[in-house]
């Protein structure tokens, strides 16, 4: 097995003990196959503390929230407002207020968009205004936007990608105009790896008064956010992707703009007050949260938050960063092998997709599990990226703050095994 | 190993060298596409009468996909549709099996070199790539004879 000199004494890496953290990765696939969990872009595994925290809630608080005067409603009510007030701190939100609990990143965005349909001016998305995406998004951002698009009449635009993965940037003004009413953009491909220049887009977005929505799902899990820096006016991410449960999503928004924009849901937890033929609406972020929440999967995104920070997010995005500056180095030494995305680490994260010669994904993705390695293949939800590179698919492997050198020697070794196996 | 068993060496014969792979004269066109892997198939059907003149292919996906689309044509070309028809049934049959059913010499005598694909069905994920082709087939099929003759037909 090649090895990096002085690799695995790499200062920034996390030690292998944070391994200890996550039963699943103690598993055995295949007939005592160690697993190699390198799928982390689509899902991320579970701690214990998270674990645990669910089962807790469970066995001590559960009650619905919000509703009841008795005690377990009033525990549940404060773990589940507890879990908003890490999330705005985690985030740096202003105020614990913009935190909307959702189902997960895609409804967030299509809750962004619904918004807009709906809205009064200045805010208003119709025929006579413009949405702008980008080549590189997951569907779940842009699909809402065709809908909104086909419903209001509105236009939609997108950037377009470079060669080597990156958005096409030259033509922002004609792109982004005055006639734009939202840009909405994905912060971190998770096709591509890409890391995107929000700052570029969000000046331009400012200058012709755009509002702007970021797709934070691939970002939120692995390196700082913050909010007020972004600049943006909404922003979308998934809590499974970051060591929480499946199930809850966070839409963060401009608390102006939360109290200005109406309702998408309607249902209880959203009223103020319901008559037979009016509603007045909660404020926000209760406005936009109809209906029983995700109580425990909020309360488990509290205990993911709690975990990730007590690591250190800029530690955790210092550990990808070497993960994947290996990575591209070793996947560079496989005959065939194409990179889909930056070929260098530099303003990449740590999902990393690629062609191996002619073998379809598919059954590269088949003999690697065998060997009890973990990837994703197919088009990502990002079928257009895969359009633009004159590709059926890819295969995937993504990292993540338990990912350690010797996953990607395995990776690199597994793919020798499928070349031999289709050679 | 597990893995031979879908990968045996009849499927990887058949997509290193597909057999009447390209499209050519046909009597109806149909694209189907799985939407979780992108693999993509285009099928042309040539009937003369009921009787298959030509099917005719042009696609990418995986090997399971392109070599079950090569197997569909060596297996339904100059047959008469009843008889295509059973072969179909009988490779649905197997496919959705989920390994259960271990194909004795009567599905190996209809199913000739498509019995390969047993081991295909243990994978769920994989299923969709053994049919592509055939599911493709079945809808040209009855684009060419008419909907409604051909529903009758398979009835």
């Amino acid at each position: 097995m090649t090895q990096l000199p002085g690799l695995l004494t790499e200062p920034n890496l996390l030690g292998e003990a944070i391994r200890k953290d996550f039963p699943i990765l103690d598993r055995q696939v295949h007939d005592g196959k160690k697993l190699v969990y390198l799928d982390n872009a689509a899902t991320s595994q579970k701690p214990r503390q998270v674990l645990d925290a669910l089962n807790e809630y469970y066995e001590r608080y559960n009650a619905n929230v919000h509703r009841g005067v008795h005690v377990l409603a009033e525990e549940a009510t404060a773990l589940y407002e507890g879990a908003r007030d890490k999330v705005a701190s985690f985030i740096n939100a202003p105020s614990r207020d913009e935190v909307i609990f959702t189902k997960n990143a895609s409804e967030s965005l299509n809750l962004v968009a619904n918004m807009l349909g709906w809205a009064d001016e200045p805010y208003r998305v119709d025929h006579e205004t413009e949405i702008v995406i980008t080549e590189m998004e997951h569907h779940s951002n842009i699909v809402p936007w065709q809908l909104l698009s086909q419903r209001t009449g509105a236009k939609l635009k997108w950037f377009g990608l470079t060669d080597d993965g990156r958005l096409d940037l030259s033509n922002i003004d004609e792109i982004i105009t005055e006639k734009t009413k939202i840009v909405s953009f994905v912060l971190v491909s998770n096709i591509l790896g890409t890391v995107n220049p929000v700052e570029a887009i969000v000046r331009r977005a400012q200058e012709v008064g755009a509002l702007v929505c970021i797709d934070a799902s691939q970002a939120a899990p692995h390196m700082p956010l913050d909010v007020q820096a972004l600049q943006a006016d909404f922003v979308a991410f998934t809590g499974h992707k970051m060591c929480g449960p499946t199930g809850v999503g966070i839409l963060w928004g401009r608390q102006e703009l939360l109290e200005d924009l109406p309702p998408f849901l309607g249902g209880g937890e959203m009223i103020e007050t319901v008559s037979m033929h009016s509603s007045t609406y909660a404020p926000a972020p209760h406005k936009f949260e109809a209906g029983t929440p995700p109580i425990a999967q909020a309360v488990g995104l509290g205990a993911a938050i709690d975990y990730l920070s007590s690591i250190g997010m800029d530690k955790i995005l210092a550990h990808e960063h070497a993960l994947t500056e290996y990575a591209v180095k070793r996947l560079a030494e496989v005959p065939d092998l194409r990179i889909i995305g930056p070929s260098t680490a530099e303003d990449r994260g740590a999902a990393i997709s690629f062609t191996l010669g002619d073998i379809h994904p598919h059954d590269v993705g088949q003999v690697l599990d065998e060997q009890g390695i973990a990837v994703r293949v197919g088009h990502h939800c990002a079928r257009p990226v895969c359009l633009r590179y004159g590709i059926p698919a890819t295969t995937r492997a993504s990292f993540y703050l338990y990912s350690t050198p010797a996953e990607i020697d395995a990776l690199v070794d597994g793919l020798e095994h499928v070349r031999n196996f289709f050679g | 190993m597990k893995l031979d068993s879908m990968y045996q060496e009849v499927i990887l014969d058949h997509y290193k060298h597909p057999h009447g792979r390209g499209l050519r004269d046909g009597d109806a066109e149909v694209h189907h596409v799985n939407p979780t892997c992108g693999d993509e198939i285009t099928l042309r059907v040539k009937y003369e009468g009921t009787k298959i003149e030509d099917v005719s292919y042009e696609g990418q996906g995986c090997s399971i996909s392109q070599a079950s689309a090569s197997v569909l044509n060596d297996l339904l070309v100059g047959k008469d549709l009843a008889q295509a028809q059973k072969i179909q049934e009988t490779f649905l049959e197997l496919m959705q099996s989920k390994g259960r059913i271990e194909p004795d010499d009567a599905m190996e005598e209809v199913l000739e070199d498509a019995v390969a694909f047993a081991g295909v069905s243990k994978y769920p994920a994989r299923v969709k790539c053994a049919l592509l082709s055939w599911m493709a087939w079945k809808d040209a099929t009855a684009q060419a004879l008419g909907g409604a003759d051909a529903e009758r037909k398979t009835a």
